[in-house]
C-alpha cells in the first residue's frame, strides 16, 4: 500500500494541505500564454518555477514548452525586479523573435512589489519593444487561487490588452474555451464552423501543443490566436466564456471595455453542457442547428441508451478543476450515476452552489473546495465508504492502486497516459469518448475479476 | 529557419574541442529571459532529501513548490513510504500578510502527531525568505516538545542555483548525523552517498557491497533512513556518486569526524569496477579485494556477449548529452564509447571550471562542450553534428523527438536501473532500442517526407 499513511478517520486540518488538488497560478497563466501565436510566455520569479511549470507541462502534453524567467537572486529580492524584466525584454525580443512576451508574477515578485504594468510601459519607453511586438501581463501570486484563477487572469490580460472597439461591429463571436486540451478546442472550432458561424477562440493551443513531427525545432508552432484576432475581439457579437474560473472574467472585462455581450456557460462537457452550447451559439448568432449536429447528437443519445445498465447507481469519486468538474458531474447524473465525492484545491462559493444544484438528486454527495480540499480528503472518504470509479488526473494512480478502484485520467496533469491531447472531450463527440472510457474502465475490472462461473463473453 | 543566433554574453559558455583556448565561463545565473532548463534551489534541496523515506517532508510556502515535487523523482523505498505524500502549508495571502509561522508550527505538530516520524525537514521557499518567519525557531520549539529532529532548509529558490540547494542539503543532512551511538559498525563499513534509488539501482550496489564483505551504514539518500544518517559518522568511508549533490556532505564529514570520501560512478561497466575496486583498496584486507575481483569478472563476463551484440550494431552512432551535474557526463561518455557510440556534444547545468576541463579532456577533438544550453542552442548542436540520439531530462525530452531523434533519460524519469552492471545492459538495450526504433525513417530528418505532393 503506498498510501498506507492515510488513515480512516478523518480529523479536521487547520493548516495542512495533503497531496493538492490544485497547484498555483502562475503555470495557468503560463498554459495560457502558449495559446497565443508567436508568444513566449514569461516567469517573473525565481528560476525554478519556470523549469517547474515547464516540466509539468511536457510531461502533460508531450511537447517541447517553450517559456523564459527574470531569474531572480537575492539582489533582485532586495532591490526589485525590474532590472532583470527588462534586461530579459531586450534578451527575448533579439534571441527568440516572438510577437508577444506574456508576463506573469509569482510570489516573489509579487511580495517585493514589483509593478509590471510600470515595467512594461518603461520598457516601451525605453524603445526596448520592437515596433509589432507586445508585452502583456498578468498578476499571478501563487498564493491566490489556483492555476485555473492564473489562467483566468492571463486570458484576462489578453483583453485588457488587445481587445479594442472599432464602433462597427463584426458577424463574429468570441469563444473562450477555458483550460481544455488543445483536442478540445479543435472541437469547439468544428462545432463552431459545423454551425455556419465566425469566431475567435483564445486561447487556442491547437497547432501548438499537439504539433505534428516536422523534424525542425520550431519555438512556437504555428496555431495560436493572433494580436490582430484578439483585437476583433472589441468587435464581435457576444462572447461565450466557458467556465467561471478560467474564461468569465476575461468575458466580463470584454463586456466592460467594449461592450461586448457576454454569455456565461460550461466547459460542454456531456450532454447538457453541449446541448447549453449549442443553443446558445444558434441563438445569438440567429442560426438553425444543422442536421449533422443533430445526428451527432443522437449518435450519443443512442449509445446512453444502449447501455444504460452499466452506469445506473455507481458511485464515483472526482477530483480536479471546478470548470470541468461541474460539467462532468452533471453528465454522470444524467446517465444514472451517481458522483459522491468531489474535491477541488480551487477555491470558491460557485462551485459549492453549482454542485449543490447538480447533485441534488444524489443526497449523499460529499463535496468541497479550497485548501484543504485535497486528496488526502478525498481518500479518506473512500476509504469509509468504497466508489467504483475514480476520475482525475495522475496523481490518483496511487488510490487506485491501493484501492483497486478503476481511474479514468481527466484533468490536469496526466503524465502517464496519451491521448488527452488528440481526442476531446468536450461535445457530443467527447461525451461518446467519455462514455467509451466509463464503460472500459468498468467492464475491463469484470473482466479481470470476475470468477470463472461468472465470467461471460458478452457481459 | 533563420540561423540560430548565440548571445554574445552565452559565447564564453560554449566550448567547442580543438578551437583555441579553453576557458570555459559556468556557475553563474543564468541570463535573465534565457529559456533555460535549470531549476532553483528549492529544487536541489527537495530532490537530494525527499528520498528519506521515514522523515517528513513539509513543504513551507504556497502550493506549488509542493505539488512539481510531489513524488516525481521515483525514488524507491524498501519500507515506509511517508515521502511520496505531498505536505503543504499552502500559504494564502493573509499568511504572506501576517506571518505564517503559527501556521507551520500547526501543520507540524498536526503531521508529527498523525505519522511520529523519525524526523523532519521544513523546506523555506523563496515566500519564506521574504515575509520573515524564523523557520528556525519553529523547528527548534517543535523538536523540543515532540522530541524528534526538525531541521530547517534554507531553501529559498531565488538564493542561488541548485547547487546552494544541495548545500542547503547537506547542512540539513549534517546535522543528523554524529546523533547517535555508533555501536556495531564494522571496519569494513561505508555510507552511499549521492545515489537516490531511482528504479531500485541502491539495491544492486549495496548487493555488491554486501557481497565483497563490506557493511553499508547508511544510504544517503536512496531508501534512506533518519537512524542510519544519525550514524552515519561510524561507517569508516564515505562513497560518494553524483558529486555535484553530496561532496560538501562528505568534506562535512572529513572535517568533523575524519572519514576520507571517494568519488566513484555506478554507471558504465569501468566506472562500476571501478568504484568497487576503490573501495576495496580502501580497507586492509585481501579478500575484500579478491572478492570484488570475482564480482567484477563474473558480472562482466555475464554482460559482455550482449554488450558486444549492441556495439556491432551501434558503432558510429553519435549521441548529444545534456545532464544535470557534469559527473554524470563523464560516465555517460565511457559507456557511450564502450558502445562505439561518439560523443559529440557534452553539458550539463551546474558544472563548474574543473569538471569541464575534465570533460574536454575526456571526449573527442570537435566535441561542443555547453554550460547551462537552452533548447535553441542544443537544437541547432544537434542538427549540426547530426545526432542520433539526445541522453537528458524531462524538458530535453521531446526536443529530441520532435528533432526526429532517439532519447534516453537519464534523469528522474528512467524506468529501469542503469546503475550497476546489470545497469549498463539496461543502457546498451534502451540505446539500441531508441537508436534503432523503425519509427523514425517517417521522421522528416530521415527523409520520412512525402514522396511527392500532388
Amino acid at each position: 500500500m503506498l498510501l498506507r499513511h492515510t488513515p480512516k478517520e478523518v480529523k479536521e486540518r487547520e493548516a495542512l494541505t495533503i497531496n493538492p488538488a490544485k497547484t498555483c497560478q502562475p503555470i495557468g497563466a503560463m498554459y495560457a500564454a502558449l495559446g497565443i501565436h508567436n508568444c513566449l510566455p514569461h516567469s517573473h520569479g525565481s528560476q525554478g518555477c519556470c523549469a517547474y511549470h515547464r516540466s509539468m507541462l511536457t510531461r502533460h502534453y508531450k511537447e517541447p514548452v517553450m517559456a523564459t524567467t527574470s531569474s531572480f537572486t537575492e539582489g533582485s529580492a532586495v532591490f526589485g525586479g525590474q532590472a532583470n524584466l527588462l534586461a530579459a525584454v531586450e534578451n527575448i525580443f533579439a534571441l527568440y523573435k516572438p510577437d508577444v512576451i506574456a508576463v506573469h508574477t509569482t510570489c516573489l515578485s509579487e511580495t517585493i512589489g514589483d509593478d509590471v504594468t510600470q515595467i512594461v510601459s518603461k520598457a516601451s519607453e525605453e524603445g526596448k519593444v520592437p515596433a509589432g511586438k507586445y508585452i502583456i501581463h498578468a498578476n499571478t501570486p501563487s498564493y491566490i487561487g489556483s492555476h485555473v484563477t492564473g489562467f483566468g487572469s492571463m486570458v484576462k490580460g489578453m483583453v485588457k490588452y488587445f481587445a479594442k472597439s472599432t464602433g462597427a461591429k463584426k458577424d463574429q463571436i468570441n469563444i473562450i474555451p477555458g483550460w481544455v486540451e488543445p483536442s478540445d478546442m479543435r472541437e469547439i472550432k468544428r462545432l463552431v464552423k459545423e454551425m455556419n458561424v465566425q469566431s475567435i477562440m483564445f486561447p487556442d493551443t491547437s497547432e501548438i501543443m499537439d504539433r505534428p513531427q516536422t523534424g525542425k525545432f520550431d519555438m512556437y508552432g504555428t496555431g495560436g490566436t493572433t494580436v490582430d484576432e484578439l483585437r476583433s475581439t472589441g468587435d464581435s457579437k457576444a462572447t461565450l466564456a466557458m467556465g467561471h474560473g478560467a474564461s468569465v472574467p476575461a468575458g466580463e472585462l470584454l463586456d466592460a471595455q467594449c461592450k461586448v455581450k457576454l454569455y456565461e456557460l460550461d466547459v460542454p462537457i456531456g450532454l447538457g453542457a453541449t446541448d447549453r452550447f449549442i443553443q446558445t451559439l444558434g441563438e445569438v448568432m440567429n442560426v438553425a442547428i444543422p442536421e449533422s449536429i443533430e445526428r451527432e447528437r443522437g449518435r450519443l443519445v443512442d449509445i446512453l441508451t444502449d447501455n444504460e445498465q452499466y452506469f445506473y447507481n455507481k458511485r464515483v469519486a472526482l477530483f480536479g478543476d471546478p470548470d470541468q468538474l461541474i460539467p462532468m458531474c452533471e453528465f454522470l447524473v444524467d446517465i444514472g450515476m451517481r458522483p459522491v465525492y468531489i474535491v477541488t484545491g480551487t477555491p470558491g462559493k460557485y462551485f459549492d452552489e453549482r454542485m449543490a444544484e447538480v447533485l441534488k438528486s444524489i443526497p449523499e454527495a460529499k463535496f468541497r473546495q479550497g485548501a484543504q480540499a485535497d486528496m488526502f480528503l478525498m481518500h479518506q472518504w473512500i476509504k469509509n465508504e468504497a466508489v467504483d470509479l475514480l476520475i482525475g488526473n495522475t496523481w490518483g494512480k496511487y488510490i487506485a492502486r491501493d484501492e483497486n478502484i478503476p481511474l479514468i485520467r481527466f484533468g490536469f496533469p496526466i503524465m502517464d497516459r496519451i491521448g488527452h491531447s488528440y481526442f476531446p472531450n468536450v461535445g457530443y463527440m467527447g461525451a461518446i469518448r467519455i462514455v467509451e472510457k466509463l464503460m472500459n474502465a468498468i467492464l475491463d475490472k469484470r473482466d479481470r475479476e470476475a470468477p470463472e462461473e461468472k465470467f461471460e463473453l458478452t457481459f | 529557419m533563420p540561423d540560430i543566433q548565440i548571445l554574445k554574453e552565452r559565447e564564453r559558455q560554449i566550448h567547442q574541442k580543438g578551437s583555441g583556448n579553453f576557458a570555459m565561463a559556468c556557475e553563474q545565473k543564468s541570463l535573465a529571459g534565457a529559456v533555460s532548463q535549470r531549476a532553483c534551489v528549492f529544487c536541489g534541496s527537495r530532490v537530494v532529501l525527499y528520498p528519506i523515506a521515514d522523515a517528513l517532508h513539509l513543504v513551507h510556502g504556497p502550493v506549488g513548490c509542493a505539488a512539481y515535487t510531489w513524488d516525481i523523482r521515483g525514488s524507491l523505498s524498501s519500507g515506509p513510504q511517508l515521502h511520496r505524500l505531498s505536505f503543504s502549508t499552502d500559504l494564502q495571502e493573509k499568511d504572506v500578510i501576517f506571518g505564517a509561522e503559527p501556521k507551520l508550527y500547526m501543520a507540524l505538530t498536526e503531521l508529527i502527531d498523525a505519522y511520529q516520524p523519525k524526523a523532519a525537514f521544513v523546506y523555506a521557499t523563496c515566500i519564506v525568505g521574504l515575509i520573515g518567519d524564523d523557520v528556525e525557531a519553529v523547528c527548534k520549539r517543535v523538536a523540543l516538545e515532540k522530541g524528534i529532529p526538525v531541521l530547517a532548509v534554507h531553501s529559498e529558490g531565488f538564493k542561488g542555483t541548485k547547487k546552494d540547494g544541495y548545500q542547503a542539503a547537506c547542512d540539513a543532512i549534517g546535522r543528523l548525523v554524529g546523533t547517535r551511538s555508533t555501536e556495531n559498525i564494522s571496519p569494513f563499513s561505508i555510507n552511499i552517498l549521492g545515489d537516490f534509488n531511482l528504479a531500485g539501482e541502491i539495491w544492486m550496489i549495496k548487493k555488491y557491497y554486501a557481497e565483497m564483505g563490506i557493511q553499508v551504514v547508511a544510504t544517503i539518500t536512496g531508501d534512506g533512513r533518519v537512524d542510519d544518517i544519525c550514524r552515519a559518522h561510524g561507517a569508516k568511508l564515505n562513497v560518494v556518486q553524483c558529486s555535484g549533490s553530496m561532496t560538501k556532505l562528505a568534506e562535512h564529514m572529513k572535517e568533523k569526524y575524519g572519514i576520507p570520501y571517494i568519488k566513484v560512478s555506478y554507471f558504465g561497466l569501468e566506472d562500476m569496477a571501478d568504484a568497487l575496486y576503490k573501495v576495496a583498496q580502501h580497507f586492509p584486507d585481501k579478500n575484500i579485494q579478491t572478492r570484488a575481483e570475482d564480482i567484477v569478472r563474473r558480472e562482466v563476463k555475464e554482460i559482455l556477449p550482449e554488450l558486444k551484440r549492441y556495439r556491432t550494431a551501434l558503432t558510429g552512432k553519435k549521441a548529444a548529452i545534456y545532464v544535470g551535474g557534469a559527473f554524470k557526463a563523464f560516465s555517460l561518455v565511457r559507456a557511450l564509447r564502450l558502445l562505439g557510440i561518439k560523443t559529440v556534444l557534452a553539458g550539463s547545468q551546474t558544472g563548474n571550471p574543473k569538471d569541464y576541463k575534465q570533460l574536454k579532456d575526456l571526449c573527442d577533438e570537435g566535441t561542443i562542450i555547453i554550460d547551462d544550453a537552452n533548447p535553441l542552442e542544443l537544437s541547432k548542436f544537434v542538427k549540426e553534428k547530426d545526432v542520433d540520439l539526445l541522453i537528458g531530462g524531462v524538458k530535453e525530452r521531446p526536443i529530441a523527438y520532435k528533432l526526429g531523434l532517439g532519447f534516453c533519460d537519464h534523469n528522474h524519469e528512467r524506468k529501469e536501473a542503469l546503475a550497476g552492471f546489470v545497469g549498463m545492459k539496461n543502457f546498451a538495450q534502451e540505446v539500441y532500442s531508441s537508436i534503432m526504433s523503425p519509427v523514425w525513417k517517417f521522421a522528416p530528418r530521415r527523409g520520412g517526407e512525402y514522396v511527392s505532393r500532388a
